[in-house]
């Protein structure tokens, strides 16, 4: 829709803009120049998610149920384009970068599997629920608290689920090197897109101008994300130590806790969310989608209202959603998109049993999502 | 049937608010911050090697 330029909208843009340089003159001001930059990254992932409409649940179920794989294409296109930048700095930068490894193990990929229905319960992944929830879908909201709750509460038994059983950190670059490594990275990207490309229906195989533009708009933020965090994208390890921060502002001492006991951990718990990278860049998404919501000159409409017991399905999956995250070592972007994008084999196993996952979430959704009295189906 | 629900800015600025209220317990329950300690505006260049988190930390 048109915007009309009445007075109050204008004003509403001009306070948006202020309200953006704002916080980050602030984050500037209190936790110098890296913090800000790093807002600002996380702003501009929130602006090109929101304002582009790029998603990682929506796609996922679209190829499942519509046949439609474009979303999809232009996820692997955004890895496919950070790897080739991402594989390139870790090899040249190795003391200054960290790539997101993890160890692939029984626990990780069954986590993985819950994650990725969880995710199709709440609409929202990692980054989804943060956007949408800043862009005001009560939903996402509900979702975040949980998530936020569920990803500390993993922090709590994770050293436990890790030693189920979990083979050493593989990365495609200790394997088959460097180049080698990104050639088969790029090689495996583009085998899923040919089988998505196999799945999808005649007209939903090639992505939009919009995608496109995210795809490439998602990457450049992911190894800006990478050059000045020194670490690739991530999501959970912050809202963790939200929820960390507010069980010990209740009294609770975390520091007989094997997670937050470790010097690492320690360290950040003692330390303002303003100096931790995935806090700062999850505080931008959130700020980033909220100001493409507000900059609209229609907000949209709010979800459907469900019964009450799917409310509390909501909240509980948002739970399930952060402790899952937490135990199979990332989301949709601390796994899936940087896992892969910087080599770690583990991106890959999490891709295939939180795929697997969300068909089961797609499947348990009518059952579980039911509108309230009186609503339709709700979208 | 008229949905009841709040509007999206509603629920937007009540995102927000939960945002203000984790800075603000974070406020009381960090060290303060010092200027002086913040690392190099950029990690790649530095020649500090990185020592943030992420999720893929154990």
């Amino acid at each position: 829709m048109e915007a009309v330029a009445t007075p109050s909208f204008v004003s509403r843009r001009t306070g948006l803009l202020f309200f953006a340089f704002a916080i980050v003159f602030a984050t500037f001001a209190l936790a110098g120049p890296r913090a800000a930059l790093l807002l600002m990254t996380g702003l501009g992932f929130g602006l090109t998610l929101e304002g582009l409409r790029f998603g990682f649940t929506g796609p996922w179920r679209q190829i499942v149920t519509d046949r439609d794989g474009r979303g999809l294409l232009a996820q692997l296109l955004a890895i496919g384009l950070t790897a080739l930048v991402a594989f390139p700095l870790l090899n040249l930068h190795s003391a200054e970068l960290n790539g997101a490894y993890a160890p692939i193990g029984i626990a990780m990929v069954v986590a993985a599997f819950i994650f990725g229905a969880a995710m199709q319960l709440v609409m929202g992944c990692g980054s989804g629920t943060l956007v949408n929830a800043g862009s005001g879908n009560l939903i996402s909201l509900l979702a975040l608290i949980g998530f936020i709750a569920g990803s500390f509460f993993g922090t709590l038994h994770l050293p436990w689920w890790a030693s189920l059983g979990s083979l050493p950190v593989y990365t495609m670059q200790g394997l088959f090197g460097s180049l080698g490594g990104l050639v088969l990275s790029l090689l495996g990207l583009a085998g899923v897109a040919a089988l998505v490309c196999w799945r999808a229906l005649p007209g939903k195989r090639v992505p939009d101008r919009r995608l496109w533009w995210a795809a490439g708009l998602i990457a450049l933020l992911a190894v800006l994300n990478l050059m000045i965090a020194g670490q690739s994208w991530g999501v959970v390890y912050g809202l963790g130590l939200w929820g960390a921060k507010v069980t010990q502002a209740v009294g609770v001492d975390l520091s007989s806790n094997v997670f937050w006991g470790a010097p690492a951990h320690a360290e950040r718990l003692q330390q303002s969310i303003l100096t931790d990278a995935t806090s700062l860049t999850n505080l931008g998404l959130i700020a980033g989608a909220f100001i493409v919501m507000r900059w609209r000159s229609e907000p949209g409409g709010q979800v459907a209202a469900l019964a009450p017991k799917s409310w509390a399905v909501i909240l509980l999956a948002g739970v399930v959603l952060g402790y899952s995250a937490r135990v199979a070592f990332g989301c949709n972007v601390g796994a899936y998109f940087s896992g892969i994008s910087t080599g770690s084999l583990h991106g890959w196993a999490w891709f295939v049993a939180a795929f697997a996952g969300s068909i089961v979430g797609i499947r348990l959704r009518p059952a579980l999502l039911i509108p309230a009295a009186g609503q339709g189906e709700k979208s | 049937m008229k949905n009841v629900l709040p509007s999206r800015p509603t629920v937007a600025h009540l995102t927000l608010a939960l945002l203000a209220l984790i800075l603000f317990v974070d406020h009381a329950e960090s060290r303060p911050i010092n200027p002086y300690q913040a690392p190099a505006p950029v990690a790649l260049g530095s020649g500090q090697a990185p020592t943030a988190a992420h999720c893929t930390a154990l």
